[in-house]
């Protein structure tokens, strides 16, 4: 018996309507996250790594989105479609079901409450009990993500706090209910380097411990080669990408992943050389292109027998089953392509 | 907290002193002579001179200074043999136009510029938050439009327009104020109606001025904190909308109209001129501005000044203490 993945999204696309046109955010998103995984998702700003989170957590603002698609979450008791779903019933799957942490820790506790208050307030929302209960609850989060002295620490507000402690504080309050899925947008952004790996440990340690599914928002290669089971490249609001981490790092599909891993700076290389970047900007989501998104950026677009990169949006080409690309590029020339740029 | 207490009392203390001093200081140097003003056109130079010797005008400003520090603690005695009379502490001072102690004349004004400001305070602090919060939530929607009309004429009308506008045209147009009793004090405690009816229109008026800025200032503000993270960190929580407009928006939102709020109010307690004028209220703007325009009252103006002073500085203290108390950010860094 094959366990079902807890969050499947089939074909999600969120657009927002702007005075200068629809943006459209995230296009024909689908990907499945099972209990145990660890989902990255890559991308620049702007590739609708966060539109698709939020609109799976239902945190979209709902009077100006336009939304098609589906996110069903597997629950104990049955399916769910978060996207048609009732706003309400979604709302009680939030911090239950599925929790998010954000980038920035500073800002994202309230400034007037204590630490315990709102934990506490988490923990009320779908636990019977006193005040007591909630904050001996709340203690024993903030001891398990790894808060010192926690039982008087409860009782301070978040500016006593740093910046990694917050972010601790953070992971507490999202997990305090025991979700099945965490969804961490770029948790380690906004902390100091070396915070930053204690907190993507301490994700990991609660993963296991709370056997969640988990997608990871993140432009960080390194981070993803760290936890990633599986990784999804996003450009200009679609997947170009998905496969898991060790074919994604060491056989790269996509000019566009080829381009990002080429990118990361090499440390212990011995002559100094400047960083090579991708060169020109990411499109506009206002209309986007025909044809490929990536096509006035990639090095390999004349490649493509004919002009079918301008002419026609690459599929996921889903031949095999756990890797799948967005390109025209054929096998032989892409054999060529990882060679010349990567080196391996 | 004590500490802090003890340091903004301290504080508090000596700016009402300073305030004092210089606006005692400035009395001092006006061109203007007190006792000259005692009697009338017939005055001759050894009745001006007596006069100043009765009013304690005749030693230097620094003597002068202390005796009126003096006379707030213990009373004071102006004059001497059977033209000497007592003001009781605090004394103010005398005014030989009203035949009064200032501080007589201030209690008989005080009570009515209070029920002025509370009931206009209440008035303006309601409506103006609510309709604030409401303009917020429905943004861009009719309700959000009618607010900003509101803020609009609130705003560009002039109290002098808006209150003889709402007393000719509401007020004495269908008899809801009687012309001769207008602005005649009734203490709340005697005829809470008839004290109702004396303050409903110069509340109006007030808070329709005031209420228009904190139309403004609420709806800007719940609007800018409903954008927050920890508003987006709420509603990942499993919030309801309601509570986290009650216990996490509105929270921080509302912080910031407290000072505004305690200002305001201090701000009125020194005596609403305007107003006070279309409605016959006779309260301290009405003393203060009868003695400035009218009798050239020193004592009289002086103890206003000072006391509008006060108000301020008073304010000024609770507000930050209030503060304290509701940030958590402030406690700490005092």
């Amino acid at each position: 018996m094959t366990l079902k993945p807890f969050l499947e999204v089939k074909n999600l696309n969120v657009a927002f309507p702007t005075e200068d046109g629809l943006v459209q955010a995230s296009n024909e998103i689908s990907f499945t996250v099972a209990r145990g995984e660890t989902l990255a998702v890559v991308g620049e700003s702007g590739s609708g790594k966060s539109v698709t989170s939020l609109a799976v957590m239902g945190l979209h603002d709902r009077k100006r989105t336009q939304i098609s698609g589906q996110a069903i979450l597997n629950l104990d008791s049955g399916p769910v479609d978060v996207i048609s779903a009732d706003d309400e019933v979604v709302r009680k799957l939030r911090g239950k079901a599925m929790s998010m942490i954000f980038q920035d820790p500073m800002s994202a506790l309230h400034p007037y409450y204590s630490i315990g208050n709102q934990l506490i307030e988490a923990w009320s929302l779908y636990n019977e009990g006193d005040k007591a209960a909630g904050k001996k609850r709340a203690i024993e989060m903030l001891d398990l993500v790894g808060i010192p002295d926690a039982a008087k620490r409860v009782d301070e507000f978040p500016h006593q706090f740093s910046g990694g402690m917050r972010q601790r504080v953070m992971i507490a309050m999202a997990l305090i209910n025991n979700p099945s899925l965490l969804i961490a947008d770029e948790p380690t952004t906004a902390l100091d380097v070396t915070v930053q790996s204690q907190i993507l440990q301490l994700i990991r340690d609660m993963q296991k411990e709370f056997n969640m599914a988990l997608i990871l928002i993140t432009h960080d290669l390194g981070v993803v080669a760290e936890v990633a089971d599986r990784v999804n490249v996003m450009y200009a609001g679609k997947i170009v990408e998905s496969g898991g981490a060790e074919d994604i790092y060491y056989r790269p599909d996509h000019p566009y992943t080829i381009g990002l891993l080429h990118s990361i700076p090499k440390i212990g290389e011995l002559e100094s050389k400047r960083l090579v970047a991708i060169p020109g900007q990411p499109p506009s989501l206002i209309n986007l292109p025909r044809g490929c998104s990536f096509r006035a950026r990639c090095a390999f677009s004349d490649r493509v027998s004919g002009n079918l990169c301008a002419t026609t949006a690459p599929t996921l080409d889903t031949k095999t089953n756990e890797h799948f690309s967005r390109c025209h590029l054929p096998e032989a020339e892409l054999l060529k392509a990882r060679k010349e740029i990567g080196g391996n | 907290m004590l500490k802090y207490l003890a340091r903004r009392l301290s504080a508090t203390f000596l700016v009402i002193t300073l305030v004092s001093m210089s606006v005692f200081g400035i009395f001092a140097v006006l061109p203007m002579d007190p006792a000259a003003l005692t009697c009338g056109k017939a005055c001759s130079a050894p009745v001006i001179e007596a006069n100043r010797h009765r009013l304690g005008l005749d030693v230097p400003v620094q003597v002068q200074y202390g005796r009126f520090v003096k006379g707030l603690f213990v009373g004071r005695d102006f004059g001497e043999g059977a033209a000497a009379f007592h003001c009781p502490a605090p004394a103010f001072g005398y005014s030989f136009n009203r035949h009064e102690c200032v501080t007589t004349l201030i209690a008989e004004a005080f009570p009515v510029t209070l029920s002025l400001a509370i009931g206009a305070f209440v008035l303006w602090l309601s409506v103006g938050v609510s309709l604030g919060i409401l303009a917020a939530r429905r943004k861009n929607q009719w309700q959000d439009r009618a607010a900003t009309a509101f803020v609009l004429v609130g705003t560009s009308l002039p109290t002098f327009i808006s209150g003889i506008l709402i007393l000719l045209f509401v007020a004495l147009k269908f008899n809801l104020i009687n012309p001769i009793e207008m602005g005649r004090w009734v203490s709340p405690l005697e005829d809470p109606v008839a004290w109702f009816r004396t303050f409903i229109f110069p509340w109006i008026v007030l808070a329709l001025l005031y209420a228009a800025t904190y139309t403004r200032f609420t709806r800007s503000n719940v609007i800018e904190t409903s954008m927050e993270d920890y508003i987006r960190t709420a509603r990942a929580k499993g919030l309801n909308e309601r509570d986290i407009l009650r216990k996490h928006t509105l929270r921080a939102a509302l912080a910031p109209i407290i000072t505004l709020a305690g200002l305001d109010f201090a701000g009125l307690l020194g005596g609403a001129i305007i107003t006070e004028g279309i409605f016959n209220l006779p309260g301290l703007g009405r003393l203060s501005i009868r003695a400035v325009l009218r009798d050239y009252d020193l004592p009289t103006i002086l103890a206003t000044t000072i006391l509008a002073a006060v108000f301020v500085v008073v304010a000024n203290l609770l507000v930050d203490i209030l503060y304290a108390y509701i940030d958590p950010r402030v406690r700490v860094a005092s």
